[in-house]
């Protein structure tokens, strides 16, 4: 199957990158944006999606600050 | 309009082709000549100018022509360096832009078998107070060349960076490397041997740089739209790409190139750069006066269903070329796989002088090398000094009559001069473990020969090194492109010999408009004449360089940008000039040319109070500032001056102000007061400070002025302002205007 | 004293940190396929952009074969240094505790920084005194130094916070402006700013070569 898996910051930890983000957005002229975190897609075929949650613990994220999401999309 | 038109082709030149081949090109056939006989392949309308220029010398060891140039530093060992311009991608991608500039010259380095060991860049942008875009190109680009040059892990150790609004449209990215290299292990590019493999090795090839130039895409697709000018239109799998650097993979690529140089497997090296395989193919068939045959369905591909003329024109970065006898073959393809590095043999070294590009047997294009590379035409230009103003005034933000003290702060706070720290504290200046004086601690970068000390060593033992700097200014050149290519030269000679260096040799990177418009044909040669006569009167030679021509848009043409970058040596590390005054009690002096004459003309002053690029610089005593430069650099040699700082920019009360903020230290001195003698800029004054007794032995040339100390700097008279102050201001500048 | 630095396809100051150590012992490089640690004495997770710093710094090159030796010489108590990058390395294998995220700013900064020693009781710093002032070169983009607040207090009550940026030296955003830290046994040391590029005075300061002489005085 084709799963996505997203990673983002955890919560509470400062993301800069998010923060610049949220500060750019208003002068483009969209306002009302807050909570900004930018984090990480990663595609991929396989063929055991049990396997996911392993691969995300131990390579993909790090369980220490980041958190994932295993998104399935269904059909490679 | 014609085919040939679309891809940049005059009619005379495609008559041209069709009588070199006596035949019409096909389609592959034009596309690679389209970009052979592409001023940035074929320097059509600089070639002739350039042979002017001087390049020869004792310490030559390997002149214009090849992939960089090379000076003989001593110790059986030899400095490759180039500088490059990467000025249109910039415009398009800057932080690609940057960053694939970098990437490309450091190929052009290690093409030669030099090992890269430092990367210095000038950068120049439209205003950054009026323009959010410049602000935009200055940020990314940057950052490109941080993340390109930091990943690689060759240290980024100078540069400049200029603002000026007719650079608004056509920003200037031009970088430059130098490298070490024993003599003898010197490349060439030069492909030899008939029935010699050609091997093409590094990453794979896709569309890279295949880009609204080639409309042939469009004409494949049948998509073709006159109006747009070959412009695809999106959605298309075959939009133009913006060429994509990869560091790492390039890191990849150079030690497997040094592994492969080093045990003796290549007859010849060529790096890929602009119009890729091509080019590549095409200069190394034709140094070698052979011909090539290539089989593009060998060539590893990154995207399916590339057509043969994509291959042969794809601007893929981090690849190489080489010559490979056959009973090597299989070491280089072993050695290339240990590197992870992908290596295919592609092709085969002929007689008969033709490349030919092959798909399997079938042949896709074939062309005698000669046209494509010596045929290609050389214009004459037809100059003719401007009658009109070529360049706006720029908006005036002093007011006339300001009080020293006012004129001086904004100085320090203006984009040109203010401190550069938060650019190139974004670069990484020391991996290599070499750099002796980093950027902001002295006029050039001085980096030692032998970086890796022996545990052995006599403590004491003088370390020689070398030194680098790279120096233009567009304004004075505008104002009189020949006195202006003139201080370039200059500028760079008295950056080294402030840190106690000799100049070994020079590369340029000519940026300009149009050619084929007299006002710019003006401007290129005399800024030509001017480099080639400062570069004979200085006993300099010009090892290789660079031209980038049809810098204008609608808003008209880029200031004339010859920038100059130079390689010099000093024997003793230890004793490396610095710019910042040293100790307090140490006396100050100006060493000057008797015919040192600073004006406001073409000054950054000027350009404050709105004033346009035009007027008389002061000429210069070339024979004179040559015996100047030495003295000062003996000076700093001998020990003699503890600082050496070369007057320029701004003039002679800020490079006060600059010494001052350098080495955290006042000074209190007596000069002219005239506004023009403060502020007015012009070549051959250096402002220095060591002890009494060695600067008045220095004689005549050493004006005394003053002394270092307290926390101040003082001009008898004139001003007295905080040092603490003018750091500020001067620390803060391009963080202001940067926003 | 023999010092093996490993190098990873992408590291960068693995040949300065060669250097350094050369000056106080033997040292060789250390090929990150190589099957064994060669009987060094202390190895050395260079600086630099190991595997392109893809994914995360530090999160492939973590997992290279020579990693299962390192891993396994540190949890025998042998002298491990990790900068800059292999910083990251040492942190993604959990031989050190936290993570490195990026700075602040977000940009990559190269500058001169006054470290303070504030522990001189680990392998790598028995030869500084508590409270040194170390003038060292730090240069990255991603040097942040993080753990939660009850690890931090651990590290602290421990003794594992090994170096701090003086006052107004750092620039990355460190927690409790952290710039090394220490596993519990103290034979683990990681830093952000690079001691390799400290050896010698006419490129700097020589501040740096402390550390490479106090593992050097840890005779093997």
């Amino acid at each position: 199957m084709r799963a996505r898996v997203l990673i983002r910051p955890k919560a509470g930890i400062l993301d800069p990158q998010g923060q610049a983000v949220e500060r750019v957005l208003p002068a483009l002229g969209f306002e009302g944006v807050r909570n900004v975190h930018i984090g990480r897609l990663v595609e991929l075929d396989v063929e055991d999606p049990a396997h996911l949650p392993a691969m995300c613990e131990q390579l993909l994220a790090n369980p220490l600050v980041e958190d994932y999401e295993i998104v399935g999309t269904g059909e490679a | 309009m014609t085919r040939h038109a679309e891809l940049g082709l005059t009619d005379g030149e495609y008559d041209r082709i069709v009588e070199l081949i006596a035949r019409e090109p096909n389609e592959v056939e034009l596309a690679m000549f389209s970009l052979m006989w592409s001023e940035h392949c074929g320097y059509k309308h600089s070639r002739r100018l350039l042979s002017s220029l001087p390049t020869e010398g004792p310490r030559v060891v390997m002149g214009p022509g090849e992939n960089a140039g090379a000076v003989d530093v001593g110790g059986g060992l030899a400095c490759a360096f180039k500088v490059e311009s990467h000025n249109h991608p910039s415009a398009v991608e800057p932080f690609q832009g940057a960053a694939t500039g970098v990437g490309g010259i450091l190929r052009d380095v290690f093409a030669v078998g030099a090992r890269p060991i430092a990367v210095l860049d000038s950068l120049r942008f439209g205003e950054p107070g009026e323009s959010a875009r410049s602000r935009y190109l200055l940020d990314r680009a940057v950052a490109g060349i941080g993340h390109y040059g930091n990943s690689i892990g060759v240290a980024t150790v100078g540069g400049e960076i200029y603002f000026e609004s007719a650079y608004e449209q056509n920003c200037l990215v031009n970088a430059m490397c130098l490298g070490l290299i024993e003599t003898e292990g010197l490349i060439r590019a030069a492909a030899a041997g008939v029935g010699n493999v050609v091997v093409l090795f590094g990453a794979r090839t896709g569309r890279d740089g295949i880009g609204g130039a080639s409309v042939l895409a469009s004409a494949e697709l049948g998509e073709a739209d006159s109006d747009t000018q070959g412009t695809l239109s999106p959605g298309t799998s075959k939009r133009p790409t913006v060429q994509i650097g990869d560091p790492f993979e390039e890191a990849k690529l150079l030690e497997c190139s040094l592994a492969l140089l080093e045990r003796g497997l290549l007859v010849a090296l060529q790096d890929l750069g602009a119009a890729g395989l091509t080019s590549a193919a095409a200069e190394m068939a034709a140094k070698g006066a052979v011909g090539l045959d290539l089989d593009l369905a060998k060539v590893p591909l990154r995207e399916a269903g590339m057509q043969p003329f994509e291959i042969m024109i794809s601007e893929s970065q981090e690849r190489m070329l080489c010559v490979v006898e056959p009973e090597h073959v299989q070491a280089v393809l072993d050695l290339c796989e240990e590197w992870e590095v992908l290596a295919t043999a592609i092709g085969v070294v002929t007689d008969g002088g033709r490349l030919r590009a092959l798909v399997g047997d079938a042949v896709a294009g074939e062309v005698p090398v000669p046209a494509l590379v010596d045929e290609c035409p050389a214009y004459d230009l037809a100059p003719a000094a401007p009658t009109t103003p070529l360049y706006a005034a720029p908006t005036r933000v002093l007011d006339d009559a300001t009080e020293p003290a006012e004129t001086l702060l904004a100085l320090l706070a203006s984009a040109n001069l203010a401190s550069r720290r938060p650019v190139f504290e974004q670069y990484d200046c020391i991996v290599g473990s070499r750099t002796v004086r980093r950027p902001g601690q002295a006029d050039a970068a001085v980096l030692l020969l032998d970086a890796v000390t022996d545990a052995g060593a006599v403590a004491g033992a003088r370390r020689p090194a070398l030194a680098v700097s790279i120096d233009g200014n567009g304004r004075r050149v505008a104002c009189d492109p020949y006195r202006g290519a003139v201080e370039a030269v200059l500028e760079c000679s008295a950056n080294l010999a402030c840190v106690g260096a000799e100049p070994l040799g020079l590369t340029n990177c000519l940026n300009f408009g149009n050619p084929e418009k007299p006002h710019i044909a003006w401007q290129l040669s005399r800024a030509v004449a001017g480099l080639g006569d400062a570069c004979r009167a200085l006993g300099v030679p010009v090892v290789g360089g660079n031209v980038s021509l049809y810098n204008e848009g609608g808003g008209g043409p880029i200031l004339p940008t010859p920038v100059v970058g130079m390689v010099g040596e000093l024997p003793d590390a230890a004793l490396a000039g610095q710019l910042g005054f040293a100790q307090p009690g140490d006396t100050v002096a100006l060493i000057a040319a008797s015919g040192w004459a600073p004006s406001l003309c073409g000054s950054e002053l000027a350009k404050l109070r709105g004033t346009a690029p035009v007027g008389e610089l002061p000429a210069a005593d070339l024979g004179e500032l040559r015996t100047l430069h030495a003295a000062v650099r003996q000076g700093v040699r001998s020990g003699a001056l503890r600082s050496a700082h070369d007057v320029a920019e701004g003039g002679l009360a800020v490079a006060l102000a600059e010494c001052c903020v350098a080495g955290g230290l006042g000074a209190e001195v007596t000069v002219d007061t005239a506004e023009a003698a403060l502020f007015g800029e012009g070549p051959g004054a250096f402002l220095v400070s060591g002890p009494h007794d060695a600067l008045t032995a220095f004689g005549a040339a050493a004006r005394l002025i003053g002394i270092v100390g307290g926390d101040e700097l003082r001009l008898a008279g004139v001003l007295f302002v905080p040092v603490s102050e003018l750091s500020d201001v001067h620390a803060g500048g391009l963080a202001r205007l940067l926003g | 004293m023999k010092f093996g630095v490993i190098q990873f396809p992408g590291s960068c100051d693995e040949r300065d940190a060669l250097a350094a150590a050369a000056r106080v012992g033997d040292a060789v490089l250390l090929w990150h396929r190589d099957p064994d640690l060669r009987g060094v004495d202390a190895v050395i997770v260079p600086g630099g952009f190991s595997y392109g710093d893809y994914l995360r710094a530090g999160a492939l090159a973590r997992f290279s074969p020579i990693m299962v030796e390192v891993e396994r010489f540190a949890r025998h108590g042998g002298l491990v240094l990790g900068i800059c990058n292999g910083f990251q390395v040492l942190c993604e294998a959990a031989l050190l505790p936290g993570a490195l995220l990026p700075n602040t700013s977000l940009r990559f900064v190269c500058r001169q920084v006054d470290l303070i020693v504030v522990n001189a009781h680990t392998s790598w710093t028995g030869a500084c005194a508590r409270g040194d002032r170390l003038s060292i070169p730090a240069k990255h983009q991603t040097g942040r130094y993080w753990a939660p607040d009850p690890v931090l207090d651990e590290l602290e009550a421990n003794d594992q916070v090994v170096l701090r940026y003086a006052t107004g030296n750092g620039f990355n955003g460190s927690s409790r402006d952290i710039a090394g830290v220490c596993n519990k046994a103290g034979n683990v040391l990681g830093l952000m700013p690079h001691p390799e590029h400290a050896v010698d005075p006419l490129t700097g300061s020589a501040d740096g070569l402390r550390l490479f002489e106090s593992a050097a005085l840890i005779a093997a």
